[in-house]
């Protein structure tokens, strides 16, 4: 019955998985520990304004979308260091003005885009080389940012005002992590789709922070749990021909709601 | 000749609007001890803030040691009034201690750092606990381990938010007998508005609301006191001042 694993599409798809949950481990435990998930849920939506500015350029949607999502994430930081607006409402109107961007792009150039869907939705089956290339690079510049400023993101989710106090550039880190917020979204967007993103993001972080209390250990078992349900979320849509990105989602949904049952 | 910790010149504070300090002139001297008295909303909080940078006044001139806020940092010590951090945060003691010691972007912690974190937990007294996850400790323990991140910076200036609000009468007085070791070491500020007990351990007393009305030795801040309270009788009546700031 693993025959499938012999189709190319499908040995792209797994490493896919494996590359997506780095990302999920790394910045996925922050955005939890820091609870900044609608903020990432927001950052995750306006990247597709960035995938309908490729349409537009006729450029890979997938890397417009890198520069353009920076830009989103930091604008919002900066708007909320500068401008007197609640967090919540920021969040809101990034999330739809990013969307609508998108939209307007798409109908600048042609007013219809084959593969659209596939960004919003995800599609693990469509991934090719040069996806594969890119997660690999964004991965490998996450894990390197992170390991650099690992005090200094552990200091502002923790307790920022301290942080302060003690001279940590918190402004300047705060940036940072949204920056790896927007690069962990475009490694997340062939796999899941903006729309479920989120979720990917965020579920293997919050399943593992349960079961333990160091850092370290959370980023690796959050990246191992993500890799094993993003997996056996593929193999049940081919399996039973369903949408990958809806499928992973729902068995993460599930493997949450189970390890919160176990844990009682 | 050394500097004073601290001082303050003429120094206004609001927020949008709504003036909360006012024209205070302020000096701590070196391993000077004083409490900072006055009832909530009186600005204590506030003040703090402005000598530790994390707020800028809107005039007036503010020196640490001689420095800015902002410069000053790696002499200053604080323990906050209120914890902003989640109890489930993924951080135990030490780790939580070791952030005291933290001196710049690329900079490791180094084995002295360790030692002396390590030092601070066990001043006060809470070594045992230090891979304990923070979400375990009693309020009481979370205090100490606090006071201990405060430690670890090696402060000149310690300025502590209203340390005895979050423990017991009997962890009070293990507090004050710490605090007597740091005494020499360090100035110490501590924000407090149970008159009664600080008055018997602290050498200096300031009145604030809004405006600093007294700045001197505990025994004679009685008027000052009235001042402060004037308007506001919640917190002690009038007639304890003058009896409870007697030393023995
Ligand atoms: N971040 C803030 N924004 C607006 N007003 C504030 C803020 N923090 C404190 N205040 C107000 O400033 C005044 C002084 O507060 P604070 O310094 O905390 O007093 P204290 O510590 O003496 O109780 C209070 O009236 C309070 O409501
Ligand atoms: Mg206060």
């Amino acid at each position: 019955m693993f025959e499938f694993i012999q189709y190319g599409f499908m040995q792209r798809a797994f490493i896919a998985a494996i590359l997506v949950s780095v990302a999920c481990g790394a910045v996925g435990t922050y955005v939890v520990i820091k609870k900044i998930v609608s903020m990432s849920g927001a950052i995750s939506h306006a990247a597709f304004g960035g995938v309908g500015l490729g349409y537009l350029l006729g450029v890979n949607p997938v890397v417009a979308a890198i520069p353009f999502s920076i830009v989103a994430a930091l604008s919002m930081g900066a708007v909320l260091e500068k401008v007197k607006i609640s967090e919540d409402t920021a969040i809101g109107i990034l999330w739809s003005v990013g969307m609508a961007l998108g939209i307007i792009f798409v109908n600048l150039k042609s007013g219809y885009a084959p593969d659209l869907f596939s960004y919003l939705f995800g599609s693990i089956l469509t991934v090719s080389n040069t996806d594969l290339y890119i997660m690999l690079v964004l991965d490998l510049i996450i894990l390197m940012v992170v390991f650099l400023f690992r005090r200094e993101f552990l200091g502002v989710s923790f307790d920022e005002e301290f942080s302060k106090v003690v001279g940590l550039p918190s402004t300047l880190i705060n940036m940072l992590l949204l920056a790896l917020i927007a690069l962990s979204v475009v490694v997340l967007i062939k796999v899941v789709g903006i729309i479920l993103l989120i979720a990917l993001l965020a579920i293997p972080a919050a399943i593992c922070k349960q079961y333990t209390y160091d850092i370290r250990k959370l980023m690796i078992s959050s990246t191992i749990i993500g890799a094993i349900l993003t997996s056996l979320g593929l193999i049940l849509a081919f399996i039973f021909n369903l949408s990958s990105g809806a499928t992973i989602i729902l068995v993460l949904g599930a493997a949450l709601f189970i390890s919160y049952f176990i844990q009682e | 000749m050394s500097l004073n910790a601290l001082e303050m010149k003429d120094v206004s504070f609001s927020y949008n609007h709504q003036q909360v300090l006012e024209d205070i002139n302020f000096i701590i001297e070196e391993k000077d001890f004083v409490a900072i008295i006055g009832p909530n909303g009186g600005g204590k909080s506030t003040l703090l803030k402005i000598v530790l940078g994390l707020l800028t006044p809107d005039k007036g001139e503010v020196k640490v040691f001689g420095r800015e806020p902002k410069k000053a940092l790696d002499l200053v010590g604080y323990l906050p009034q209120y914890t902003h951090f989640d109890l489930d945060f993924p951080i135990d003691v030490f780790e939580t201690v070791l952030m005291g010691r933290y001196h710049g972007m690329f900079k490791n912690y180094t084995s002295e750092d360790r030692e002396i974190a390590l030092q601070a937990l066990k001043d006060v007294d809470m070594e045992r606990y230090k891979d304990r996850q923070i979400s375990r400790l009693s309020g009481g323990q979370i205090q100490r381990v606090l006071i201990a991140r405060a430690l670890a910076r090696e402060p000149k200036l310690l300025l502590m938010d209203e340390p005895m609000a979050s423990i017991d009468p009997e962890m009070q007085n293990s507090f004050y007998r710490l605090i007597s070791h740091l005494k020499d070491r360090m100035a110490l500020v501590l924000v407090s508005h149970d008159v009664g007990t600080v008055s018997m351990h602290v050498d200096k007393i300031a009145c604030l609301n809004q405006k600093l009305y007294y700045h001197g030795p505990a025994e004679e801040a009685g008027e000052g006191l009235e001042k402060i309270y004037h308007c506001s009788l919640d917190h002690i009546s009038h007639g304890i001042p003058h009896r409870v700031l007697r030393k023995h």
